[in-house]
């Protein structure tokens, strides 16, 4: 256990240099969000969303899921290049745990997204943006925990697929319909009952619903405990279904 | 050499079969193998002859389907950790991170070694400065030429002071003078060292300069073994080029380099 923590280390401080070296990983996944914040956000600051408080505590939380969803679910990408050019077979060739290239990949993607999250935050309240210190503080628990189940099932899925093509495919396939039926952009309390009801088979539904809540600053009323819950669940699964997907890729390359 | 100490490499039926959707693909159908300490063996054998798969499978990276190997005193099969312990594996693609920088590649490699940071920056200098990297160390891989990457991709081998170290392809792409860098290298770590070199190569002339011993692998098969002398006077042959021709029926698909 000891040594899966130490090597996980190493391979996060790796991963975590290669981030700061490349000058477009700050920003990568975020452009998106950004350019919803800056170009939506304002058209809707007038608008009621039927979510309580204003409309960019609704909509704040939403980008930061949309970050997190973009953003985890196409850190494939760099693992798909790395397997390609051999860095992959180099490590599996010496003692590292087998474990540690995922897990030290994902953290580093965690502490990414965590801090693109804050930033996207910032600039939320330099727009108009207020919420309570501690739901924002809570909602980066969230970004994080969704941010490594993607990862894990991103990384996953790379490792199992033959070309980027078919990567890039599968993933923009899953993403598009999940940031729609979750209702990330506008929520769901504006969506009639059918729409409403598909979106519940969204994992991410309920972690934005949850960083909803806590941006209003209502802690208790069992929608932040679900939304947790799922959040985790998620998680977890994401956990285990990675590290089947990465051992599997070494079983039959 | 061989026969005396125990083999450090030493292989029973290994075999590999890829199964595709158009059906099974029959890589490497049953090799066997040995080399003793100190031992340079080259795998000489056309492309798809089955030498990567063969090379993937001992540095345990791809399950074999049939067959036993011990490597560096270790069981393949039982024991994988304590092979990757005590081996170097160069893939014939290299497996930089083109935007690392040199320095800081040896170190993380060490590390993934689990040598501690001291432990492995001092490695990574030791290495540097006997495989003339010093110099580099602050260049990303990426701006390396084909001589200099190799030599750094034969260093992040030796980070372990390897029992074995598996070369796969080691002058594929690189021009002769580089080539000649790369065998004096080769001859010069087992010298050094006494590590046992496992090396696959098309090319007759490697072959014949640099390995002690030759296995000749066809289609998945050895078919033929013995010392670059050996073979040429079992088969009447002048050159390594003609004794291949009379084992093979055939010329390897690269001509023999300068
Ligand atoms: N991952 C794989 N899937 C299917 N076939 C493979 C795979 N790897 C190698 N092969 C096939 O196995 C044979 C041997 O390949 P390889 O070991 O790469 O040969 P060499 O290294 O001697 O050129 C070739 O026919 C090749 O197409
Ligand atoms: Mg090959």
């Amino acid at each position: 256990m000891n040594q899966l923590f130490a090597d996980t280390g190493v391979i996060f401080g790796r991963s975590m240099r290669q981030t700061l070296r490349s000058k477009t990983s700050l920003t990568f996944g975020m452009l998106q969000p950004l350019l919803f914040l800056a170009l939506m956000g304002p058209l809707l600051s007038k608008v009621d969303l039927r979510t309580g408080g204003t409309s960019w505590q609704a909509f704040v939380p939403g980008l930061l899921v949309q970050l997190s969803l973009l953003g985890g679910m196409f850190v494939g990408m760099g693992i798909l290049v790395e397997r390609q050019v051999g860095v992959i077979d180099r490590m599996r060739a010496t003692p590292l745990h087998p474990a540690a290239p995922l897990l030290g990949r994902t953290l580093r993607d965690v502490v990414q997204l965590v801090v693109q999250s804050a930033l996207l935050v910032v600039l939320g309240v330099a727009f108009g943006l207020r919420a309570p210190l501690a739901g924002v503080l809570l909602g980066f628990v969230f970004v994080g925990l969704l941010s490594a189940a993607l990862a894990l099932l991103s990384y996953g899925l790379a490792m199992n697929v033959r070309t980027t093509p078919e990567f890039a495919a599968i993933a923009n396939t899953v993403v598009l319909p999940m940031m729609l039926l979750a209702g990330l952009l506008l929520p769901m309390t504006l969506a009639p009952g059918w729409l409403d009801a598909a979106s519940r088979i969204i994992p991410f539904r309920y972690t934005v619903d949850a960083v909803r809540h806590l941006y209003l600053g209502e802690y208790t009323d069992g929608t932040v405990l679900a939304g947790l819950g799922v959040t985790a669940g998620l998680a977890t699964v994401a956990l285990y279904g990675g590290l089947a997907l990465f051992r599997r890729s070494a079983r039959t390359p | 050499m061989p026969g005396m100490t125990p083999p450090v490499l030493d292989v029973h039926g290994l075999s590999r079969t890829f199964q595709l959707r158009s059906g099974p693909v029959h890589a490497v159908r049953g090799i066997d193998l040995t080399a003793g300490r100190g031992e340079i063996l080259g795998v000489l054998g056309p492309n798809g002859a089955g030498k990567t798969t063969t090379v993937r499978m001992l540095a345990t990276l791809l399950p074999p389907s049939g067959g036993r190997a011990v490597v560096a005193g270790h069981d393949l099969l039982d024991d994988p950790a304590g092979v990757r312990a005590r081996i170097g594996y160069v893939a014939q693609s290299g497996g930089l991170d083109p935007s690392c920088p040199v320095g800081e590649e040896l170190v993380t490699q060490g590390r993934m070694h689990r040598l501690s940071r001291a432990g492995s920056r001092a490695r990574a200098a030791e290495l540097a400065a006997d495989l003339h990297l010093e110099d580099l160390l602050e260049r990303p891989t990426a701006a390396l030429s084909g001589g200099q990457r190799r030599r750094l991709e034969i260093a992040l081998g030796l980070v372990n002071r390897p029992e074995v170290l598996f070369l796969d392809e080691p002058t594929t792409g690189l021009d002769p003078g580089s080539r000649a860098d790369l065998w004096d290298l080769v001859r010069r770590v087992r010298r050094d060292h006494g590590t046992t070199v496992l090396l696959t190569t098309h090319y007759l002339d490697e072959a014949d300069a640099l390995a002690d011993r030759l296995v000749i692998v066809d289609a998945g098969t050895v078919v033929a073994e013995g010392t670059p002398a050996d073979l040429k006077a079992r088969h009447g042959a002048a050159t390594l080029q003609d004794a291949f021709l009379a084992i093979t029926g055939r010329a390897t698909d690269a001509p023999a380099a300068v």
